[in-house]
């Protein structure tokens, strides 16, 4: 198809292989590992796809929102709302959920491009953002309040409820994960992914050249947004509760960005190698610390190990991978 | 019925005021440091967690008063940030915002897990004579630790700006902060002023721990708030200016005690979010900043 | 001779195969050969100990390192294996440590105090089919979504609210005094919200002899309650009912002293903060007369003395309180459910957790049962009485550890010492 010859042009074979096998591996990936490592991949898969999401405001249109946890926080409250009060299957509610989620990223959007703020200020708009809707879902009772929302759990499977085993949630969060990724590569060689680019280089050259910037902008904002709402959905069901104050935390927002920024800005694979490297390390050092009998040692090495990073790899770590393999990415 | 509210309303009005002194000797490290080298310190709020056990842990083993050692522990900090900034730091100045940001919250992460290794995860206070004593003016009741804190804030405040007006390094690094370029061509040493600007910054941060935990108990999580703070006030205030940091802190403390007067006291940080959006939309450089920054 | 050596070489070329087959046997086929019992009991033990959760999670995992001490100074023919997971104060993290211990060959899960954290792990549990204590969570839906595979050895919020109540008539009676009104005061978070609901929905129910006069409440973050204790006091309200944490239950003390408000009665209706040694130790005169009703332990327990014993040996520097206390009763159930079951199989271990009926324990009430809902009912909530910077056991009268002392004596009153 036309589609699949567009998405795959001017990537090596040697890539397209690699992806393949990788597809592939994944798929079978419960059959191999046990409960343990399973849910370690669902993690592994959840901030791929939730940084996948992140990269495209940041990476994308440059943009850095450190209240990304907003989106999430409010797809998962929607939908598990519906659910909850109403009895709305979750693959309808999630329309709603996502409808919401654009509409605040493009309040955001709106606001911060219009008033033309940029890094630090706009990061810090996206934040108060954040804290101020989770303060208002600590007073909403239809939400639950501050004594959070609770799903009720059953050992039924039913897709149609997303009610069923970890199975359910990994395929589930591959396909996103996944999905995300092809969206990612259409979007970039997409004519707005060229925008996107121009826009990054050189905003008011872009500008005086016809490029709509401020629609460009607010597109990848929306997206992201969109897209981070579906992880909150996959979330709020997958672990069948939600608090406002850990649903829209700023340590939550945090940790979309970590992925992404690891792994490499701007890039395709850069939010999947993050993952892995960010959640491995983790569970690695979990490990190590046991032997310490020190409480929050895990951190210490997990700070320890993002000093060395960013100060060795500052542009991630896929990029430097990628150089390694041959199979580098076109440069953004 | 009014004059027991206009009362509250005066209590709070003056409690805001003493606290956000304190909040705004904080913010002032966070506006030097961002405001001339446009480092993003998302490890503001650590840093002064740090000075807050330190001056904690000089209080209860060795019975000196956070006033008495805070002098050591912000030339302590002034000593750390310097080095930090030569090592660390300097690389990142002028990188794009997000590395800068995964360098500081590596050190936050580092700092906060730091002191839950070494401090432990119990909150620690610090018990003074003079806890529960208030000063009487009028009907107006003034408490006691809190004016302290907050005149002492008032005078390192006076201090600081004395170095940047009377001294020839202070001079140097406002003119660096205003013009980096002119700063290198007129031969300044930009590299060591922006070490020497971090220790300042560091050290104010420092001092203002010292005061903290007169006022607040410390916990190792309690850092990420107050680096949020910091960057509200900051902002609210005008970067780059001082009087901004202190007139932010002012207002912010202020903003937070009536608003707990006036609405439900947990919708409070509801307001100080509420300002920032505004002027960050409104008026991006700040009540004091100067424009086109 | 050549017999001999060719007779010894052949026998020991034979035990060396023996010797190989043994080792390199498969494992059933080994624990065939070695033990004829049941395996001991491995319990997967998950907290927060790192995280802003890591004081309780700490804690918490403080008594349950001395709980093999205890059952061997009580006697019982039991030792756990004891495996400490960190759930770093995050469901996520929970899950995945949870999946891990199973994976490890825990037989049993306890934890984990945080609701969020404990119902992530409890899907785990139910999931996987391994029983599950929860040691402390105060979220009543735990117990009501039907799991099959979870009991919970902790009060839900109501349980709390109406014992706590029921308390406050009993030290009205003993005392002789009884205020008009209270004012309720409370943190909003998951815990102060789902007490509040609970006391405003029971309250009307339980005929109390005092009217409940405002409501205020306050972020869990807030460094300073100034203006909420002078809105308080400005209801002129008899009794203080606050629902606090260690840090606001402080500052809330701090402003009454300072603002001089000295109600008839300070009473904590099931929260903590008010007992804990941080609390007593930064208050200290003010800190005494505080009366909390919580559930506690039982001082003329025998099993409460060797842990206490046993804790201030190992921990001389920290109290023992009731996350550490329900933690150790968490194991005890555990360990009791193996002694009954004599099994590591997780259907008769559930099974004898369903059975569960233990008597000497450490906390104050009835024997540990579960009912169908694995919820246990019999916990009591006692008056904890902040006494020489000791919480201490007043009500219920049986396992009173001194008299009560009601109403509170004012701040600079001779008896604050």
């Amino acid at each position: 198809m036309k589609l699949i010859r567009r998405l795959t042009d001017g990537v090596p074979s040697r890539a397209l292989w690699a992806l393949g096998v990788l597809l592939v591996a994944l798929l079978v990936a419960p059959a191999l590992l046990g409960k343990y490592g399973l849910s370690v991949l669902i993690l592994i898969l959840y901030f791929a796809f939730v940084g996948q999401a992140w990269n495209i405001m940041m990476g994308f249109a440059g943009q850095l929102s450190l209240g990304h946890a907003l989106y999430a926080g409010l797809g998962g409250y929607v939908a598990a709302g519906l659910f909850f009060h109403y009895g709305l299957g979750p693959w309808a509610g999630v329309f709603v959920a996502v409808a919401a989620a654009a509409a605040a990223g493009a309040i955001v959007g709106y606001l911060g491009f219009r008033f033309s703020l940029a890094g630090v200020y706009f990061a810090l708009l996206t934040i108060a953002f954040s804290e101020f809707t989770r303060l208002a879902f600590d007073h909403w009772e239809w939400a639950g309040g501050s004594g959070g929302l609770f799903l009720k759990v059953d050992s039924t499977v039913d897709v149609w409820n997303l009610r069923g085993g970890p199975l359910l949630f990994y395929y589930l969060i591959l396909a996103l994960a996944v999905g995300a990724f092809i969206l990612c590569r259409a979007l970039l060689e997409s004519r707005l992914g060229r925008y996107w680019l121009a826009i990054r280089e050189d905003a008011e050259a872009a500008q005086a050249v016809g490029v709509p910037v401020l629609r460009c902008k607010m597109i990848a904002v929306v997206i992201s947004a969109g897209l981070t709402a579906l992880a909150g959905v996959w979330n709020a069901f997958y672990y069948n509760n939600l608090f406002p104050e850990t649903a829209f935390a700023m340590g939550r927002s945090i940790e979309i960005t970590l992925a992404p920024i690891i792994g490499g800005l701007g890039t395709l694979f850069g939010p999947m190698v993050g993952a892995v490297v960010l959640t491995g390390l983790g569970e690695v050092f979990t490990d190590a610390s046991e032997y310490f009998h020190v409480p929050g040692m895990k951190q210490i090495f997990y700070g320890l190990a993002l000093l060395v990073i960013v100060i060795y790899r500052p542009a991630g770590i896929w990029p430097w991978l990628a150089g390694r393999l041959g199979i580098g990415e076109r440069r953004p | 019925m009014t004059s027991d509210f206009l009362l509250s309303l005066a209590q709070a009005v003056s409690k805001g005021l003493l606290t956000g002194m304190v909040y705004g000797l904080m913010a002032l490290g966070l506006s030097v440091i961002f405001g001339v080298m446009r480092v993003v310190n998302f490890a503001h709020g650590e840093i002064m967690v740090v000075g807050m056990y330190l001056a904690w842990m000089g209080f209860e083993y060795l019975q000196v008063s956070p006033m008495l050692s805070l002098p050591v522990i912000a030339a302590l900090f002034f000593a750390a940030g310097y080095a930090l900034q030569r090592t660390l730091i300097s690389p990142f100045i002028g990188r794009p915002e997000h590395q800068q940001f995964l360098l500081l919250l590596a050190v936050a992460i580092l700092l906060v897990n730091g002191c839950l290794a070494i401090a432990g995860p119990d909150s620690r206070s610090i018990q003074m004579e003079s806890q529960f004593d208030s000063y009487d003016l009028g009907p107006l009741v003034f408490d006691a630790v809190r004016l302290h804190a907050a005149l002492a804030a008032v005078a390192i405040a006076g201090l600081l700006w004395l170095f940047f007006t009377r001294t020839r390094t202070g001079k140097s690094i406002r003119a660096a902060a205003d013009n980096n370029m002119g700063a290198l061509v007129v031969g300044l040493d930009v590299r060591r002023l922006y070490a020497f600007t971090f220790g300042v910054g560091a050290a104010c941060v420092g001092a203002a721990g010292a005061l903290m935990i007169t006022i607040i108990p410390v916990t190792p999580f309690l850092a990420a708030e107050y680096t949020l703070l910091a960057f509200v006030i900051v902002i609210v205030g005008g970067l780059g200016s001082m009087t901004g940091a202190l007139m932010g802190g002012l207002l912010i403390g202020v903003s937070e005690a009536v608003a707990g007067l006036l609405l439900q006291p947990s919708l409070k940080s509801m307001v100080s979010f509420g300002i920032l959006i505004l002027v960050l939309l409104l008026r991006p450089q700040g009540l004091f900043g100067k424009s086109g920054a | 001779m050549t017999d001999r050596n060719q007779f010894t070489r052949r026998l020991l070329g034979k035990a060396a195969l023996a010797g190989a087959t043994l080792i390199g046997a498969p494992l059933p086929l080994r624990q065939g050969f070695a033990q004829t019992g049941p395996a001991n009991l491995k319990v997967g033990l998950l907290l927060p100990t790192s995280g802003i959760q890591a004081q309780i999670g700490q804690a918490c995992r403080r008594g349950a390192d001395v709980a093999n001490d205890v059952f061997g100074d009580m006697k019982m023919p039991v030792r756990l294996e004891v495996v400490n997971y960190d759930t770093e104060s995050k469901p996520d993290v929970a899950r995945t440590q949870a999946e891990k211990a199973i994976d490890a060959g825990c037989h049993i899960l306890v934890g984990a105090f945080d609701s969020g954290q404990t119902i992530a792990i409890a899907q785990v549990a139910e999931q996987r089919g391994i029983p599950m204590v929860v040691n402390i969570a105060a979220a009543p839906q735990i117990t009501e979504q039907g799991y099959k595979f979870v009991v919970r050895n902790f009060p839900t919020a109501p349980m709390l609210i109406t014992g706590a109540l029921a308390l406050h008539k009993e030290i009205f009676k003993v005392s002789g005094k009884t205020p008009k009104t209270a004012v309720l005061m409370s943190v909003n978070d998951t815990f102060g919200t789902s007490m509040i609901n609970g006391i405003k929905a029971l309250f009307p129910k339980l005929d109390m002899p005092y009217e409940i006069v405002d409501t205020i409440s306050y972020d869990p973050a807030a460094k300073d309650l100034a203006v909420e204790v002078a809105k308080a006091k400005a209801t002129k309200a008899d009794m203080l009912m606050p629902v606090s944490r260690l840090n606001d239950a402080k500052l809330l003390v701090q402003e009454m002293v300072k603002q001089r408000w000295e109600p008839m009665g300070v009473m904590n209706p099931g929260a903590p903060g008010l007992y804990e040694q941080d609390f007593l130790k930064t208050m200290g005169k003010y800190g005494d007369f505080m009366i909390s009703n919580v559930p506690w332990l039982d001082p003329k327990s025998a099993m409460t003395q060797a842990l206490d014993k046993r804790h201030a040996a190992k921990f001389p520097k920290d109290q023992l309180d009731i996350n550490g206390g329900f933690t150790f009763e968490g194991l005890l159930v555990a360990a009791q459910a193996w002694l009954t079951a004599k099994s590591t199989k997780p259907g008769d271990l559930m099974e004898a957790l369903r059975k569960t009926r233990i008597d000497q324990h450490v906390i104050i009430g009835g024997p540990i049962q579960f009912d169908a809902k694995g919820q246990n009912v019999t916990i009591k909530a006692a008056a904890v009485e902040n006494l020489k910077r000791k919480p201490t056991v007043v009500m219920p009268l049986e396992s009173a550890a001194a008299p009560l002392v009601f109403p509170m004596p004012g701040w600079n009153d001779k008896r604050r010492a």
